[in-house]
């Protein structure tokens, strides 16, 4: 099925910080030891993705669920709340 | 801020402001710090709120505006496979008479600024946009109050109580709750859909104000171990699905796919047509159980709610778990200030008042369910099918003898399961539940 998660984080609000609140700790890792990539799938925004030999970070999108800290398999995801007052706002929760 | 306070609380969540309105009741200095822009903004549940442990709290919270979408009168558990699915369903008039608002859905973005202004009322200072980072302590280790992000940031306090949820970065940082394994926990998501309130009246059966639950298990998992629901708001309907956070990486499930499908259900999509999503957030839930719960309280130190890891998934209770621990860790540290004694040893009666009370005890009853569930995928994958099968077949007149249909479906699910492995599964789902 294809659909468009960009769609979906149209109908939030977010605070966008300049800073990225999540890191990558050492991409390297990432595209050579990571068979599973558990980021590119969990994650409810797709915040995580590939381009050509290294995985980007849309941080903009992220709706602060904390799945990728955990579920990445290496612990390879420095992960912060965004700065107080930033991020995703829900107008309903 | 080189204030000093009797108590401060991190999150202003249904936990740690159920804390803060007793405390500011009693008299004590309280801050509560959240992160969010307001109180709500962060927060995330499927949208149910049950009165009875608000009402401990708050016992004219109907009289004080508190924001109620609708007062629940049924609840419908639906098992579903690809294309079918069964449904139960049972509704009382005492929902909407003696017993109402035994459960009612709200916005948590509405419910939560309103219950903090609330325990503002009452002299509780919220302050809000704020991220607590790291815990002070002196030099014994006993936790003394909060470091924040702001400048000059750090908090002192005799008590701390930590109600910052299930996804907790400062509890990891910490150390005074592990980070949850990914079997842990289940990440849902959940999409808002505004429809009329007449065309919600209709498409559920009911009045004006009232509402209806539907809790869902089945292959609309896709496999996982998890749940989906759809809840009644007054103008809106709350949708969502999730399951544990292992599986979804197993899988390779994306969250947004597993909602879109879910959405095209036959038994989903009718209910929803025409409604134009408003909002799509993700959260997870504490599935760790009993045996999740970490040392609640420590010198300095109380923790309570989701980041405590206090939610009965069966019953689709965290909200009022929140507020009942809260309430406990409230009386708790009054107790403590009363003896001026915030140690560990004083603090312990947390622990003891959250064991004697439904907390614990429900928590305890369903200690097995997790990893049953878990470990029980054909709940997510072959039973929706076989259930089904049976019904269709039973359901459909085409001259084939009753004896033959019966036969047919003891064939299928031999085919399909075995039948002592379907009397192990009940066996288990029993003891899981007992």
């Amino acid at each position: 099925m294809n659909v468009s998660v960009q769609d979906k984080l149209f109908l939030d609000r977010f605070k966008v910080d300049e800073a990225s609140h999540l890191r990558i700790i050492d991409n390297k890792k990432c595209i050579k030891e990571c068979k599973d990539q558990a980021c590119l799938y969990l994650c409810p925004a797709n915040v995580y993705r590939v381009e050509k030999d290294y995985i980007t970070v849309n941080y903009e999108g992220c709706l602060e669920c904390g799945s990728c800290r955990i579920g990445c398999a290496r612990l390879n995801i420095e992960w912060r709340f965004p700065k107080g007052g930033y991020g995703i706002s829900h107008k309903f929760g | 801020m080189k204030e000093s306070f009797d108590v401060a609380i991190v999150g202003a969540g249904p936990a740690g402001i159920s804390a803060a309105y007793i405390l500011a009741g009693a008299g004590k200095k309280v801050i509560v710090l959240e992160r969010g822009e307001h109180p709500g903004s962060k927060n995330v549940s499927g949208g149910v709120l049950y009165g009875y442990d608000l009402a401990q709290i708050i016992p004219d919270y109907f009289e004080k505006g508190c924001p109620i979408e609708r007062n629940i009168i049924e609840s419908r558990i639906w098992y579903l496979s690809k294309e079918s699915g069964l449904s139960l369903g049972y509704r009382d008039r005492i929902f909407d008479s003696e017993r109402r608002y035994n459960a009612f859905t709200i916005s948590r973005a509405k419910f939560d600024r309103w219950y903090a202004d609330q325990a503002r009322r009452r002299g509780a200072l919220i302050v809000p946009s704020t991220v607590v980072t790291d815990l002070l302590r002196d030099g014994n280790g006993v936790v003394t109050g909060v470091v924040t992000q702001r400048e000059d940031g750090d908090v002192r306090a005799k008590v701390t109580l930590l109600a910052d949820g299930i996804n907790s970065p400062l509890a990891a940082r910490s150390g005074f709750r592990p980070e949850p394994k990914p079997e842990q926990v289940a990440l849902a998501v959940k999409e808002v859909i505004n429809l009329p309130p007449e065309v919600i009246n209709e498409r559920f059966g009911i009045a004006e104000g009232q509402g209806v639950t539907i809790e869902i298990l089945g292959q609309v998992t896709e496999g996982m171990d998890g749940v989906a629901f759809i809840y009644t708001n007054r103008s809106s309907i709350s949708l969502g699905i999730g399951g544990n956070l292992a599986d979804f990486a197993t899988l390779k499930l994306k969250p947004y796919e597993l909602i879109e499908t879910f959405k095209q259900h036959p038994m989903v999509a009718p209910l929803i047509s025409g409604g134009k999503s408003m909002e799509y957030i993700a959260h997870w839930l504490p599935e760790g159980g009993y045996d999740a719960v970490p040392k609640v309280y420590g010198d300095g130190y109380l923790i309570a709610g989701d980041s405590a890891m206090l939610f009965n998934t069966l019953h689709r209770e965290g909200n009022n778990l929140a507020m009942a621990s809260g309430k406990m860790a409230a009386e708790t540290i009054l107790e403590a200030f009363k003896l001026g004694d915030y140690s560990e040893n004083c603090l312990r009666s947390y622990r003891d008042k959250l064991d004697r009370s439904f907390v614990m005890q429900d928590l305890k009853k369903y200690r097995r369910l997790g990893s049953f569930l878990y470990n029980r995928k054909e709940i997510f994958t072959q039973l929706p099918e076989l259930v089904s099968f049976g019904a269709r077949e039973i359901i459909t007149v085409n001259g084939v003898s009753k004896k033959s249909k019966e036969r047919a479906i003891l064939d299928k699910i031999r085919k399909g399961m075995s039948i002592p492995a379907i009397i192990r599964l009940m066996w288990e789902a029993w003891r899981a539940t007992r």
